[in-house]
């Protein structure tokens, strides 16, 4: 089956397009691009709308194996299309963890059928406890695009060296929760003021701090990749900017969460706004998007994480942390950073496709070039959206952003050469 | 009015139609036949998830001088240790046509929870760290009767203010009529960011008992010391223990309280406790009297 993509504005700045133009797809590559006439071809008319490379998701939690209720690997990869994700990177926070080459497996095997690219995260360490190395260079094999222990960072930092060491002679990114759990505690809230008033225990900005200066001090040390994970203050942002500047080999991401919402939103005590890291001050979240600006922020990634309705419909105290994020994305940083001008569609394609592929080291993503896959994620800038949980593909509902009304939608994802989505 | 979840909240009208129906409420539990037949037909439940003796029975009694019929639940003997949800518990209760929930709870904001599902109005007693309204305002009643109103009064709050819902309650009643509050205590336990909020923070405790009208000591949990917060009970009595010496510096008229159950020796000394400037018991009274004020402007009942 051939397709073309007819008259839309085709982004992708890794081959620095930034132009209207057809685009032809045939057995899942992308033939031809330019004018392109084609007499047997599906064709979709894309005037007015925005072509980008395929997006990818750097981090989302899917469930399966151990509570495939709350999201499996097929519900989580139907999201993804759905939200215009051709590609996500899957934590191993599982039960099991995804902490040797057999649970790759695993997950690389269900990824085949599954609607779009579910890249498998293997741990650092085995059963993500942070004392002995799991099997990286076998779960590299099996197809393990980076490592990391998730909610879980590393606590010893001997355990960390020699982890980022052994990372070396693949060259795969670590990447990093950046938090100090001594300081955290069991924190509920960003400590403020403001949270104080509320009674909730605080999880201080200085606990995330920390736990970027040392990770980011021990990849200057080994020379080794790390990505910080949703990084939430602005404090974080300045030590990786300082460490940048000396060439450090660090990356880091922002979600939309933490990039639309501050910690005012908690007075309702709904448990849809806890999370992990916690909704900041409206200062922090100044910051980040000044990083989003900037270039200090490499990547926007969701930190999807699906909870079932009745783990979240209990009290504050007794909820887990995490909200789910793929199918809300794309509307939010297009409606609140690409409409109101503060990003181009140009740096909207770097944070969400062009950069991601560079940071896992993904090859024939991140492109819209003759020769290469066709992933394409198609936006209509003009189309409004507003958030309805009840719609998601996802099995999960723990949205903060329901009734929020967007301009700016998914109307058609691509995976090779394959329509996931289409909602033209 | 149709939910009491915090004083924060709560505007400083209804504050004071709570106080004033408080005050003419005082004289009923001073009668020979202490009832009357305001909220007869109306079912009170207290919920609790907390131990609490104080607080519980004073529920009990202002539902039942008002002639509410009155049920008691504790989490010890009910079904939430086989897991059920609170939701659920709740729920279950309703579903046998109650009018108001009272509700303590360790979860900060779980009253409100209960407000985003349940028909029946919800008081609450105690939500955590966060709030205990119905303490700040028989705290407030109190003063108001021994000092005859509630603006430029200096209110001095004493000890574990981080994790003390009745200071927040407290603190934020007495800013709203217009008292100015100092809170004290080590800084563990007023850590440096909360200078944020109305009140003054003062860590030298003579310095801020220096011409106080009102002195609200809070009870001092013994689980501090585990956490790291204070290194020895003996050392929090040097610093912050009100003691007779200290007693000279608030203002001759000046009252002490106490949310109780007071720590005797380590809080206050027992002679402050016994002194005739404690009105700790006197708060206790007015308790009643303000639940009873709360319970029947939430359920509608004349008074």
């Amino acid at each position: 089956m051939k397709i073309l993509l007819k008259g839309g504005r085709v982004v992708s700045p890794a081959n620095k397009i930034d132009r209207v133009m057809d685009i032809l797809i045939e057995d899942g590559e992308v033939k031809e691009v330019g004018e392109v006439r084609c007499e047997d071809c599906q064709v979709y008319d894309l005037e007015k709308k925005v072509v980008f490379p395929g997006l990818i998701d750097l981090h989302v939690h899917f469930r399966e194996p151990g509570r495939e209720d709350a999201e499996d690997i097929d519900s989580g990869a139907r999201a993804a299309a759905r939200g215009g994700f051709v590609a996500v990177a899957m934590m191993p926070n599982t039960d099991p963890p995804i902490d040797d080459p057999l649970r790759v497996r695993f997950v690389a095997e269900r990824s085949r059928s599954a609607s779009v690219f579910v890249f498998p995260v293997g741990a650092l360490t085995r059963g993500r406890k942070g004392e002995e190395l799991a099997e990286i260079y076998l779960m590299a094999r099996e197809g393990a695009v980076a490592f990391s222990d998730d909610g879980l960072p590393v606590r010893n930092p001997l355990v960390l060296r020699r982890g980022l060491e052994y990372l070396l002679a693949v060259d795969l990114p670590y990447l990093s929760h950046a938090e100090d759990l001594d300081l955290s505690q069991d924190g509920l809230a960003n400590e403020s003021p403001f949270t104080a008033k509320l009674g909730l225990r605080g999880r201080p900005w200085v606990s995330e701090a920390i736990g970027v200066s040392r990770d980011v001090l021990l990849a200057e040390f080994t020379g080794a990749r790390v990505h910080i994970q949703h990084v939430s203050t602005g404090r974080s942002l300045d030590i990786i900017r300082e460490a940048r500047s000396r060439g450090v080999r660090v990356t880091c991401e922002v979600t939309p969460h933490h990039l639309f919402l501050d910690e005012e939103v908690l007075e309702s005590f709904d448990p849809n706004f806890k999370m992990n890291p916690p909704l900041r001050t409206p200062r922090d979240r100044e910051e980040l998007i000044k990083g989003i600006k900037d270039g200090t922020v490499d990547a926007i990634a969701t930190d999807h994480a699906p909870h079932s309705y009745d783990d979240k419909e209990v009290e504050f105290n007794a909820a887990p942390f995490g909200v789910i994020g793929l199918e809300t994305a794309v509307p939010l940083v297009w409606d609140r950073l690409v409409r109101r001008r503060i990003i181009s569609p140009r740096r909207f394609a770097e944070l969400l496709s062009v950069n991601p592929a560079k940071i896992l080291g993904l090859r024939g993503f991140g492109i819209i070039e003759k020769g290469y896959p066709a992933h394409i994620t198609v936006v209509d800038p003009r189309r409004e959206v507003v958030v309805d949980r009840d719609e998601f593909a996802s099995r999960s509902r723990n949205t903060p952003f329901h009734g929020w009304k967007l301009k700016g939608a998914v109307v058609m994802t691509i995976v090779e050469g394959e329509v996931v989505h289409n909602a033209l | 009015m149709r939910h009491l979840l915090s004083i924060e909240e709560t505007p400083r009208e209804d504050i004071e139609k709570i106080l004033s129906t408080g005050r003419s409420f005082l004289e009923i539990s001073r009668r020979p036949i202490k009832k009357v037949p305001v909220l007869r037909g109306k079912t009170v439940v207290n919920l609790f998830f907390e131990p609490s003796t104080r607080t519980r029975s004073s529920f009990e009694i202002a539902a039942k001088r008002l002639s509410a019929d009155v049920m008691n639940f504790s989490a010890s003997v009910s079904s939430v240790r086989k897991g059920e949800t609170l939701k659920d518990t709740v729920l279950n209760l309703e579903a046998m046509k109650t009018d108001l929930i009272v509700i303590r709870h360790p979860s900060p904001g779980a009253a409100r929870f209960l407000t985003t599902f349940c028909e029946s109005a919800v008081i609450n007693a105690g939500d955590g760290a966060h709030e205990h309204p119905t303490q700040a305002l028989l705290d407030a009643l109190t003063v108001l009767e021994h000092k005859g109103k509630l603006e430029d009064l200096q209110v001095v709050i004493v000890g574990d203010i981080l994790h003390s819902r009745v200071a927040r309650s407290d603190l934020f009643l007495f800013h709203k009529m217009g008292s100015s509050v100092v809170l004290s205590g080590p800084p563990t336990l007023i850590p440096p960011y909360l200078k944020a909020w109305p009140g003054e923070v003062e860590y030298d405790f003579d310095r801020a008992l220096e011409g106080a009208d009102v002195v609200i000591m809070l009870r001092l949990q013994m689980e501090r010391m585990k956490g790291g917060f204070l290194p020895s009970l003996r050392e929090y009595r040097e610093k912050y223990q009100l003691t007779v010496e200290r007693l000279n510096l608030i203002k001759p008229d000046a009252i002490v309280m106490h949310p109780g159950p007071i720590n005797r020796g380590i809080e206050l000394s027992h002679e402050v406790a016994d002194s005739s400037r404690s009105v700790i018991l006197d708060q206790v009274e007015k308790g009643v009297a303000v639940r009873m004020a709360v319970l029947s402007l939430l359920l509608g009942g004349e008074a």
